[in-house]
Order: C-alpha cells, then structure tokens, then sequence
C-alpha cells in the first residue's frame, strides 16, 4: 500500500502505453459440468496485462482467479473466448508449447530430483546445451539464493527453500510471463513477508511480468502494480492498489479490500460541489457531488483510519454522525472501536496509539464520529 | 517391565514364525543331506551329491520356471500398470470400488479358478469350439497344455500383486507435479517418462519382487494347465515329496530353488532398488 508502489503502478500499467500487452484474455468463459449442472467458474472476463507489469487477481476462494490462471497456462480450455499472449492466440495451444511457466501453490517440486534437476528440467526439455544449461542453473541459483545446495533433494529443503527451487525452476527458462498461484500461502508469516519483498527484488532484477494469483489483499496491494479483483467469476473493479483500496468500484471490493464502512442515505440536497445526506439524529455525511441530484440514494464507504472520534459535535465543514461504543479492542499500534449507529449500521473506527495510548471513548459511551469529505467515497462514481 | 513391553508384543508371532517356519526350515535342511528311502528310513550322511545330482537333472525345469516366472512378471508389469494408473488418476470417487473389483477373484480358490481356466480353454471349449466350427481356427488348435497357457495361468493368478503396489505408489503422485513437467515444456509422453514412471518404480519393484517369487515357484498353473513339455521346478519338487517319497531330492531342490531366488532378488535389489536409478531414469 506504499505511495511510490501505487504511483509508479498507474504509470506503467496503463494498458494503452504497450503496444501490445503481454498477456490478453478476451470474453474468457469457463464451464465444466458438476452432477448434471453447468457450473460458470469464470463467466467472462477480459484484461491486458502489460510487460513487465506485476499484476494480481486478487478474490475469495472460489471466485474463479485460478481458474483464469489456469487458462493462461493452458491447463484450463476456455469454454468461450480468446487467450493470447504477445499478440499470439494461444487458446488451443498445450501448456508446453506456451511461453508462460508458473510457480504451483504446493511447489510441485520433482522429488525424484536434486535442486539442479529441477531447475535444469526445462532447459534439458528444450534442448539446450548442457555448457549453457550448467551457467543459467548457477546465475538462478544465485538469485534465489540457493548456491551451494545444488545436491539437496527438495524434502531435505525447508518451505522457503521450496519456494524458491519452484521461483527459479521456473524463471530459468526466462518465460514472457510468471504465474504465481497463492506461492507463499504455505508460509508462515515472517516468511511470508519476507518472502514478498524477495519476490519483488527478483521481478525487478529479471523483469519478467508476473501475474501473482491471491486472496490476502495485504500481499496484493503491497506488490502488484495492478490488482484485478475477482468475484463469482467477474473481474469487479480492475485498479491500481491505491484505487482499489480509497475508491472501490463495487460494495464487493469495498468489503474485500481491508475494512471498510458501508453508509447508505439518500442525497438532500445539493451544496456547491458537495452532496449532503443526513444520517440519523443531526448525522450528516458530506460527498462529492458528482452527476448526483437531490433525492438519488448514494452508497458511501469511509475507511475506518479516516474516522475521528470526539465527545461533542466536532466543528467544521465535515461528515459528522452520532452513535454508541459498543466495542473497545486494544490492537497495540491502534486501537479499534466498533460504533452502533442510530440507524443500525456498525461503523469500525481505528484510532492510532501515538500519544500514551489513553483511549479516547469507553465501551458505551455516546460520541460523534467525523471525517472530511474527501474521504467520503461514493461506490460506482 | 516398560523396557520388556516391545520384546512381550513380538512374542506371539515371533514363536510362531519360529515353530512353523525355522524349526521345519533347519529340519528340512538336514533332510536335504541324508540317504535312504521311505521303507527303511533316512540317515544323516552329509550326501551333498543330493545337491548336485538334483541340479544336473532338473536342471531344464529349474531354467523353464526362472523363464516362466520372467516371462510371466513381464507381462504382469505391462498389463497391470495400465490398469494402475486409470485408477489412480482417472478413479475419482470409485478407486475403491475398482480395486475391490481387483481383488474379488481371491474371494474364490486360486485352484478352482484355474480349473475354470481349463473349461474355458478346452480345445472343444466354450471359447475354441465356436471359434472351429465356424472355421476360424484350425480343428488341430490348442491352448492347453502348451507355455502360453501355464504363463497365462500364471499371470492371470498373480496380476493383483502387481497391481495393488503399482497403484500405491501412482496415488502418491502429486498431480501438480506432472503438470508442473507439461508447464516446463514436457509433452505428454515426457511428463510420463520423466516424472510419473520414475516416481512409480519403487510400486513396480515392489510387485516384481511379489509376483516373481510366486510365479517361479508355482506348481498349480503348470499341473493344471501345461503339459510334459511344461513342467517346473514346482511340480519336480512336490512329485519327489509327494509321489516318489524320495524327500532328500526334494528338499536339496526347495533349497536350491530358494538360494537362486535370494541371490536374484538380492542382485535386483542391489541393481534397481536405489535412487540413483530413479534420478538416472528422470534425465
């Protein structure tokens, strides 16, 4: 989620600025039959992923974002649409005759080979000289960090080590594009962070795209360039990390991507560039205007970090609504409040330990959370 | 007492293994080297020319069931490993329900299904009847009591041995891992040579070593399937026990027929059963 990340992303990702994108999936459709029934894993889903790009599909289980990468590799035969990559339709073309290689969720490792087999496979499969074959399995090697255990098996290899055979049994054979299905899922945190820095050090040193496939929003919006977030076999909002987090397009992203307050109101009336909507007793929540008129029912989501809290109605030109403390959790850095609204709605609130950690609102007390407008984001504008 | 427990657990089969297995064992072994006959009695001689008179006359049965028994263990490899693998990978939810269909033929006697081979196989049976009338098949055609039908007998009897290691070790195949082959460029025949046959020669040497012994040593298939020209060490041995009561001839062949198979097997296990030939066969 850092600045530069989700700056630099926008530049590079647009998909206009490639002349051609890297990979391409057009009207992607994929059914299989389940006990008599047609099932949609994915039901249509078009994207360009640009070179170099490090690109994500991000979504719950299920919601069909390995599938989709299972069809850029070719295990997968889209029901309807194209896939191509550099330009090139690749749609019936078996996964050994495509210039993508992946990086499995289990690591899928050969346990019948030493590190060096596993990372020379590739290389033997297409003939290349064994000069040639001994010099790139020892640069990778290297990258990955892994010299000097060219003779291990992979068993005898912790699951770091694991992951980084499968990374370079991979990146070897210098493909147009990496695929990475949920790669760090069987780590265990510290590696796992670990891990993403390491991954986005050897994307930047070997530039080759990445199409990173996840449900932990943290790891998308902390690597990608780009994040497509799937849902029910839709791509619902395709973004950089910053967007996808401050201006989700659909209540479905604004609820996956971290946690979210979802306010519901219709516009009162029309303020300048401002639109207000009155929230319970005296509440009133600020939003741009937009094409919005008087009378249009509005979904807002505010980002729990945006809210203040205070005792009094807080002065100014802000969202302000009334509501009760029903929760305090102390989570060390911030504190996390869950208020009751007059209306109904929770609102989560989080509140940065910096001072001396004194809490500002106890479990029942009644307070006024406010916000500048700007933080305010109608979904769908 | 604690310390004594696990010796106290193998107690029971160990005594067994030692009443029904070592002492006949050590007994028979002794046998094989005395002189005599049923009528007077055996005597202990040290005659070790029981050994080497054994082997210069049965010398071809001993070579007809080792090839027999190669022959036949072949033919297991290639008709069960098929069968194997589509219950591996394409099984689903039925793998078990195919492997009981595997192992039903034990729940009827290995003799009587034999027998039943020889109703099938009649030179005027129910299979090479129909097939002359029409023509087909010369009237002088016959499968009985030829090699095809003892070696037939002799897999057909023994292919679940094969079967049930070889699809242990294709289950334990992680499927990913054939298709991480097919992502790094290997074709379907690759991934297979290169990953799934290596990862499943420890099932394959496993059923070698469970068909091969059996086979070499069988008498029922040959008895009732084969002919003269058929016979095997099997039928050599127990026509000395049994018929000729001539048990030093008899017992000097168990031996040897079970040297040969241990240093076989030894011999195999030393050539195939390292990994060193698993990764030799992956490259």
């Amino acid at each position: 989620m850092s600045d530069t990340q989700a700056g630099t992303g926008a530049a590079a990702a647009a998909p206009g600025l490639s002349p051609v994108p890297a990979i391409e999936l057009d009207g992607v459709v994929k059914e299989y039959v389940a006990r008599g029934e047609v099932v949609q894993a994915v039901r249509g889903v078009t994207l360009g992923i640009a070179a170099g790009e490090f690109f994500s599909l991000l979504g719950p289980s299920g919601c069909g974002k390995t599938t989709t990468m299972r069809m850029i590799a070719g295990f997968e035969e889209p029901s309807r649409g194209a896939v191509r990559l550099h330009g090139h339709d690749v749609t019936d073309v078996p996964p050994d005759k495509r210039d993508v290689n992946m990086v499995f969720q289990s690591y899928a490792l050969f346990p019948h080979m030493d590190v060096r087999e596993n990372v020379a496979f590739g290389l033997r499969r297409r003939k290349v000289a064994e000069a040639e074959i001994r010099r790139r399995v020892g640069e990778m090697l290297e990258i990955v960090d892994l010299t000097g255990r060219e003779k291990r098996r992979p068993r005898e290899l912790s699951g770091g080590q694991q992951q980084r055979v499968a990374l370079a049994r991979a990146l070897v054979n210098k493909p147009r594009a990496l695929l990475l299905d949920e790669p760090l899922g069987a780590l265990d945190l510290k590696l796992r962070q670990a891990m993403q820095v390491e991954l986005k050090r050897i994307q930047r040193e070997v530039g080759v795209t990445f199409v990173y496939v996840t449900h932990d929003q943290n790891e998308a919006l902390t690597m990608s360039e780009r994040i497509a977030v799937m849902n029910d076999g839709l791509v619902e909002q395709l973004a950089t990390p910053r967007e996808v987090y401050e201006r989700p397009a659909t209540p479905f992203v604004a609820g996956f991507i971290g946690t979210s307050n979802l306010l519901t109101g219709t516009v009162e009336r029309i303020d300048g560039s401002t639109a207000v909507l009155p929230l319970g007793a005296g509440g009133r929540v600020l939003v741009e205007r937009g094409g919005r008129q008087a009378g249009d029912a509005v979904v807002v989501t505010v980002r729990p970090e945006k809210i203040t809290i205070s005792a009094g109605e807080p002065e100014g030109n802000l969202s302000a609504v009334r509501g009760t403390v029903s929760e305090v959790v102390y989570l060390g850095t911030s504190t996390s409040y869950a208020v009751g609204l007059a209306g109904g709605e929770e609102v989560t609130v989080f509140q940065q330990n910096a001072h001396d950690g004194i809490t500002t609102a106890e479990r029942g007390d009644s307070v006024w959370l406010s916000w500048q407008q700007q933080y305010s984001y109608a979904i769908g504008s | 007492m604690r310390r004594l427990t696990p010796y106290l657990l193998i107690l029971p089969g160990g005594l067994w293994l030692a009443v029904f297995l070592v002492v006949p064992m050590v007994f028979m072994a002794s046998v094989s080297t005395q002189e005599g006959d049923v009528v007077n009695g055996f005597a202990q001689t040290f005659a070790f020319s029981n050994y080497t008179d054994a082997l210069a006359r049965y010398q071809t049965q001993f070579l007809r069931s080792a090839g027999y028994g190669l022959a036949g263990t072949v033919l297991a490899v290639l008709l069960a490993y098929p069968v194997a693998y589509w219950i591996a990978f394409r099984g689903g939810a039925r793998k078990s329900t195919y492997l009981l269909l595997v192992l039903l033929p034990f729940f009827v006697s290995f003799v009587l299904r034999t027998v039943s081979w020889k109703f099938l196989l009649a030179d005027d049976g129910m299979l090479l009847g129909p097939l002359k009338s029409a023509g087909l098949l010369a009237a002088d055609f016959h499968v009985l009591q030829t090699t095809t039908a003892v070696i037939g007998g002799l897999v057909y009897n023994y292919l679940p041995f094969m079967i049930l290691p070889i699809y242990v070790s294709l289950e334990r195949v992680d499927p990913s891992v054939v298709e991480a082959a097919r992502d790094l460029y290997a074709s379907r025949a690759g991934a297979f040579t290169r990953v799934v046959l290596p990862l499943s020669l420890p099932g394959i040497f496993a059923g070698v070593l469970m068909t091969f012994v059996p086979m070499t040593s069988d008498y029922v298939n040959a008895a009732i399937l084969g002919g003269p020209a058929n016979t095997m060490i099997g039928n050599i041995i127990q026509t000395e026990y049994l018929v000729n009561n001539d048990y030093p001839v008899g017992a000097a062949l168990s031996f040897t027929l079970m040297a040969v198979m241990l240093a076989g097997i030894f011999a195999y296990a030393r050539v195939l059963g390292t990994e060193n030939v698993l990764e030799a066969a992956a490259r």
